[in-house]
């Protein structure tokens, strides 16, 4: 199944502008490369062509994308349209086919996303982590506890407060997955679903003393404007691995969706794992403190990456 | 919270005084629109004095606007072409079933606007029937969604209207030898504030909507801060989304004064007309 993304490669050459420039009487904000009329741009392979990459809210809104992504249009004169949706529903767009790269972190969605044939050439980029979050008075009393379900489990015995996103998002699912390890069904008044971003969901904890499940690049990016406080660090503050919170990137696969725009896709891939970018991620900074960090890079083969985690070829019913 | 009042009656007097703005003609000069030269220097709007240190970028609030005036403006023109005549025929025309199609009409107004985005969205998808034209993530895409919230409110009072003109204009504009279509124009005329109400519901319903646009638009701005597919309404979802209550009350603020101006430039227009 891997081999057959890289056998489509030089088939796919070119063909996402093909049905480009019909029925575009508009601004030139059209899709790919709908500036010059048709072929205009074919001597220049793909400068002027349009790269739609859906992502999560936690990569975007933290600006580290707008931060990194001008070197790469300047690079190949392209534009990137970063969509950002949360992990479930960018992966949603990429299987209908509208935009031609994920960049999510929820390695279980990932993984179906692969083994249903639309995502190929995933790679591992970067990582940061959960932490659990809470009001300063702390009233379940999870403060330094080192594992996140022991203190997950807490909070529902004394029913505090608890917000979840209920969006479907990474952060989302996470948090589900956590419940699930701690073999702990969460329910009742205590447990919120509010199906909002990462910052409203932080501020709807703020404001009713209750506990959440954050990314730290989003908390970091808020802490001055909420009283809440992490009690339960992340791998990165020496937390426990399970809240870890790994990106991976990965194209489109042009076998399933023709007009995806394989050719930048790869091109993007090879960019955001290559050694100064990564090196950039690693120094994008937010109140003084690095939101991200790079893991592309590495002397070491990593094959997992590559594959659905517990992939095997021997295992193998696909 | 004092920052934003006084911008707001400088953008309410320029934008008065560019009668661009109606015109709906072409697309917006963008040097005029989003310039910053003149009284709108962002730097009055965005600066940094007061308790609101405002994280904009350059060029960002200006390129918002000139994409929700583009989009708006654009959907409530189209529709208007459509729905005049369409409201015309209807208050002319005797039917069986014609209360029917009032009603469905009338449900139209109550389209939710996250409904109409799915419903674009599965059209523009790759997957969709106008998939091959690309046009998801566009404005085009809004455009349409836009469109499609537009018309019922628009085809509805301008109907509304056309039917309340009294009977006798018409049996006048008859009587003097008038053909259907002066009979038409004639009525069009006296119900000119009806169809002004009309045409300015329908932009009210679409530049205030955030449901559709950011299905079908994304909420796009370039690496540099220029908006693509951010409309004011889905930059005002993204700062709520961050917890900036401050700046989205801010962009709230623009929205209010944009769609006030833009009502203002209607009423005047409307008013200059009567004298003739």
């Amino acid at each position: 199944m891997a081999a057959l993304g890289a056998g489509a490669v030089a088939s796919t050459a070119g063909c996402s502008s093909t049905d480009s420039g019909n029925g575009d009487g508009g601004d030139g904000t059209g899709g790919n490369g709908t500036d010059g009329s048709g072929s205009a741009g074919e001597s220049i392979g793909v400068a002027g062509e349009t790269l739609t990459l859906t992502t999560t809210t936690s990569t975007y809104d933290t600006g580290l994308l707008d931060a990194i992504h001008t070197d790469f249009e300047e690079m190949y004169g392209v534009t990137v349209d970063a969509v950002a949706q949360g992990t479930g529903a960018a992966l949603e767009t990429a299987r209908n086919g509208d935009s031609d790269i994920v960049m999510v972190h929820a390695r279980g969605l990932e993984d179906e996303f692969m083994r249903n044939g639309y995502g190929i050439n995933r790679r591992d980029l970067m990582f940061n982590d959960f932490v659990i979050v809470g009001p300063e008075s702390d009233p379940a009393g999870i403060q330094g506890m080192s594992s996140a379900t022991e203190a997950l489990t807490t909070i529902a015995e004394a029913e505090a407060a608890f917000v979840s996103r209920g969006d479907n998002s990474g952060t989302h699912t996470k948090e589900l997955n956590l419940w699930e390890a701690a073999g702990t069904e969460p329910g009742g008044d205590w447990y919120q679903e509010t199906g909002s971003g990462m910052g409203e969901a932080l501020n709807i904890a703020n404001q009713q003393g209750a506990y959440t499940l954050s990314d730290r690049g989003t908390f970091i990016s808020q802490r001055s404007e909420i009283d809440l406080t992490i009690l339960v660090q992340g791998p990165i503050e020496d937390g426990p691995e399970i809240l870890a919170n790994p990106y991976g990137v990965m194209a489109v696969n042009p076998g399933v969706h023709d007009n995806a725009n394989y050719d930048l896709a790869m091109a993007y891939i090879g960019w955001i794992t290559s050694p100064g970018v990564q090196e950039s991620i690693s120094e994008y900074q937010m109140n003084g403190e690095q939101l991200f960090f790079p893991e592309a890079v590495s002397e070491n083969p990593d094959f997992q990456q590559y594959v659905p985690e517990g992939w095997s070829s021997e295992s193998s019913d696909e | 919270m004092s920052v934003p009042i006084e911008p707001v009656a400088q953008l309410l007097s320029v934008a008065l005084d560019s009668s661009v703005l109606l015109g709906g003609s072409g697309p917006l000069d963008s040097s005029v629109l989003l310039g910053g030269s003149g009284p709108l220097d962002s730097s009055v709007l965005l600066g940094g004095s007061g308790p609101l240190d405002l994280p904009f970028r350059e060029g960002y609030v200006w390129s918002i606007i000139y994409v929700s005036l583009y989009v708006s403006l654009t959907a409530v023109t189209l529709s208007t072409l459509f729905s005049v005549p369409v409201a015309v025929l209807l208050g002319f025309a005797e039917f069986p079933g014609k209360g029917f199609v009032k009603s469905v009409i009338n449900t139209g107004m109550g389209f939710p606007s996250v409904v109409v985005g799915l419903v674009v969205l599965f059209a523009v998808s790759n997957q969709g029937p106008l998939g091959a034209l690309e046009l998801i993530f566009t404005t085009e895409a809004m455009i349409m969604s836009q469109f499609v919230l537009a018309t019922p409110p628009i085809t509805a009072i301008t109907l509304a209207s056309v039917s309340g003109v009294d009977d006798g204009v018409r049996d006048a504009a008859r009587a003097l030898g008038g053909t259907r279509l002066d009979t038409a124009l004639v009525v069009l005329k006296e119900a000119r504030y009806g169809i002004a109400t009309a045409i300015l519901a329908g932009f009210g319903r679409a530049i205030s909507e955030v449901g559709s646009v950011l299905i079908v638009g994304g909420n796009i701005t370039s690496a540099d801060g220029i908006s693509k597919t951010r409309t004011l309404t889905t930059a005002i979802q993204l700062e709520a989304r961050q917890g900036q209550y401050g700046t989205a009350m801010i962009l709230g603020a623009v929205l209010v004064a944009l769609v006030l101006t833009v009502n203002a430039v209607v009423v005047h227009f409307g008013d200059s007309g009567v004298t003739r």
